[in-house]
């Protein structure tokens, strides 16, 4: 069956693109930069962070482009001072709901979430910070689960759902409360269905997810290899 | 009964009042050294997992993390149950002797040098670094070269001044670079002479302060530092060994994980620092003094012949047990004399540059103990740990904190000798300030602090009321 083909407009140009592909999928083959922290090459797009929403024409709201299709006749835009003030607003609400503590976290320098803060020019937090009590799960041998440093972007919950197949990650309660659990709430090192592949940890983007045993700002991680995969098994990146 | 607050203290690292309680002849009758921050340190960690503690607990301070870095290391390194590699060790000390050389040239040169240069009571406005650059300035230059020597050996080997990640549990993580070596060698002997220029310079001006020599907290204390098997100083590595006012030797060869067997640690209702004494003598009769008197005065030598040198003509000068906390500056240099020397001798040894510095473990111990001789004094750090590895008890005695009791006795003795009448008058309250900076306490170390500037001195009379005050 042949595609359908629509032709959509962003930042004013005309483009082509196939029916069913997302506004941020089209875009980044045009050659738009449209920042992301929840995406992931590979597995399914969740909407999660809203750090890719773009204006369209005739629409009243600010839309996540990693999971709004393509309309023909859509006309998109995809950086403007409104959508730049509301991408910083959104960072600064993750770096408030949690603990980000830049300094003493393995990641530091290797960190998507810091590197985004810098990029979109985070040079602030206008926000009174949460310092919620959130626990350290360290029962796992090999790796740790650091509530403080989560921005339940999910990619962890997709990754071993969709790439590993074995569906550890979830997350528990709504708004303010989410939490990532592991199996039905159970201390990670508990979990039966973890094969221990480590790919929730190579796809986190902070420190959340760490392998054991490594001291501040060593922990780095790769997706490719998480696309790659998803790839020869036939998944459209 | 009269009180005097002296608050802020100034020229020193965190947040400290005195308070000075004056009879009703106006004779002093007591003294209180009051650290006023908390910090918690101890508290929130529990539950991180342990390999976070370098990096957490070197936040502490900006100006010694190195000597809580190498200390909390070691309690990992106790954890994991792990022998690092031999170069690791070595890489840890010569980054330690950077760090010795640099604090102490900060607190000789930076804070302290204008009261021994300009005089105890020259102008207050002018009495800073500033006024020694515009008096002396090849000596406030010195100063600077000397820090920033120690500055680079730090940057060298960890590539960062600051809180450097470089030190891990089980090592360093990444082995030392051959030009960077080559370039420490090659400022050497620049600052061996800044450290031999500035001994020469203090001794000369000795004996103008043949008074505050006299009185500065020449109380009789106990001392207590790390020596190695042959009772040589040892800054890194080595064990616990006290000392009374005698000279005789209490405790030798304390490991570290027997640290609670010899210290206590008493609670102060007037201050945030608590104040460790000797266990078998009790509180308070257990006072005992850390850092560089406190080693010179444990240690049979240096080990290394330039500051061995030196330590027999401090001894000749003073006794084989040095009592004044004046004098905390003349071994500070002479400790100088001694980082400079074994950082010479650390990188002589080709072993240096090997590639083989980290060992990998995991919880082997459910409790670590690290210990290192900051360039304040005896730093320690005890965690307990689950099998999983987070921390679920922590305790730091920190140099400053061994000191508390010597300071509080120092205060009283030289305010004692200095304060008298209802009317304060600057230079006498600055030696009150200056007694204490002789220890170069790290108050926000001490607490493990936030806010407010530096000391605040505060004069009470009988009926409770402020007759003066004085704060910077």
């Amino acid at each position: 069956m042949p595609l359908h083909k629509v032709s959509i407009r962003i930042d004013g140009e005309y483009v082509e693109a196939r029916e069913g592909q997302t506004i941020l999928e089209v875009a980044r083959a045009a050659g738009k930069y449209i920042p992301t922290l929840c995406y992931l090459a590979g597995v399914s797009p969740s909407g999660a962070c809203r750090l890719c929403v773009v204006e369209v024409s005739g629409v009243g709201r600010l839309l996540p482009s990693c999971t709004t299709a393509v309309q023909d006749g859509m006309s998109v835009t995809t950086n403007s001072e409104k959508l730049a003030r509301y991408r910083r607003m959104v960072l600064e609400f993750l770096l408030t709901e949690r603990n980000h503590y830049c300094s003493v976290c393995v990641s530091n320098g290797h960190c998507e979430l810091q590197s985004m803060a810098a990029k979109l020019g985070v040079t602030h937090v206008r926000y009174p910070y949460t310092y919620p009590a959130l626990p350290v799960d360290v029962s796992h041998p090999r790796f740790v689960l650091d509530h403080n440093r989560c921005i339940l972007c999910t990619r962890c919950v997709r990754v071993c759902d969709e790439v590993e197949g074995a569906h550890v990650w979830d997350i528990a309660s709504r708004g303010i409360r989410s939490m990532l659990v592991s199996e039905l709430n159970k201390p990670w090192g508990e979990s039966k269905s973890c094969t221990s592949c480590g790919k929730c940890v190579q796809a986190c983007p902070t420190g959340a997810l760490a392998e054991k045993g490594w001291a501040v700002e060593e922990m780095t991680k790769s997706h490719e290899n998480i696309s790659r995969l998803a790839v020869k098994r036939g998944v459209r990146v | 009964m009269k009180k005097i607050t002296i608050d802020p203290v100034t020229r020193i690292e965190g947040h400290a009042k005195i308070s000075i309680y004056l009879n009703e002849d106006g004779k002093v009758s007591s003294t209180q050294f009051h650290v006023t921050q908390v910090r918690g340190f101890e508290k929130f960690v529990e539950g991180r997992p342990y390999y976070e503690m370098p990096a957490i607990t070197a936040r502490i301070c900006g100006i010694c993390p190195v000597s809580h870095l190498l200390a909390s290391a070691k309690a990992c390194d106790a954890i994991m149950a792990v022998k690092i590699p031999e170069t690791a060790a070595r890489l840890r000390e010569l980054m330690h002797c950077g760090q010795f050389v640099q604090s102490h040239a900060l607190s000789f040169f930076h804070l302290s040098s204008p009261d021994i240069l300009l005089g105890m009571d020259y102008d207050p406005a002018r009495r800073n670094l500033l006024g020694v650059l515009e008096k002396h300035p090849d000596v406030a230059r010195d100063g600077i070269a000397l820090r920033k020597f120690g500055q680079q050996v730090i940057e060298g080997l960890a590539k960062e001044r600051i809180h450097p990640s470089w030190t891990v549990p089980g090592g360093v993580n990444a082995p030392l670079d051959g030009a960077v070596r080559d370039r420490i060698l090659k400022e050497l002997p620049n600052a061996r002479d800044i450290a031999r220029r500035t001994l020469a310079m203090f001794k000369g001006v000795l004996d103008q302060f043949k008074e505050e020599i006299a009185s500065f907290g020449n109380a009789p204390t106990m001392y207590a530092g790390m020596v190695d098997a042959a009772g040589n100083l040892q800054i890194y590595d080595g064990r616990l060994r006290f000392r009374d006012a005698e000279g005789k030797i209490l405790q030798d060869q304390v490991a570290a994980a027997d640290y609670n067997k010899f210290i206590g640690e008493a609670v102060l209702p007037y201050s945030y620092l608590k104040a460790p004494y000797y266990k078998p003598a009790g509180y308070p009769d257990g006072t005992y003094r850390v850092g560089p008197l406190a080693r010179l005065n444990v240690a049979d030598r240096c080990g290394t012949p330039e500051a061995d040198q030196e330590l027999e003509e401090y001894r000749q000068r003073f006794g084989t047990v040095v009592t004044s906390s004046f004098l905390y500056h003349y071994a500070r240099l002479i400790e100088i004399v001694y980082a400079l020397e074994r950082i010479g001798a650390l990188l002589d040894d080709p072993a240096i540059l090997s590639t083989h510095v980290r060992a990998h473990a995991g919880v082997n111990s459910l409790e670590g103990v690290g210990m290192a001789e900051a360039p304040r004094g005896v730093l320690i750090h005890h965690y307990k740990v689950d099998e999983k590895g987070a921390i679920r008890w922590a305790n730091l005695i920190i140099a400053t904190g061994h000191n508390n009791l010597a300071i509080n006795r120092s205060i009283e003795q030289v305010s004692r000798r200095f304060v008298d009448g209802k009317k304060l008058k600057e230079g006498m309250l600055n030696r009150v300030s200056a007694v204490v900076r002789a220890y170069d306490p790290c108050l926000s170390c001490s607490t493990h602090a936030a806010g407010q500037p530096a000391l605040d001195i505060r004069l009470f009379g009988h009926d409770g009321s402020e007759l003066d005050r004085l704060s910077s």
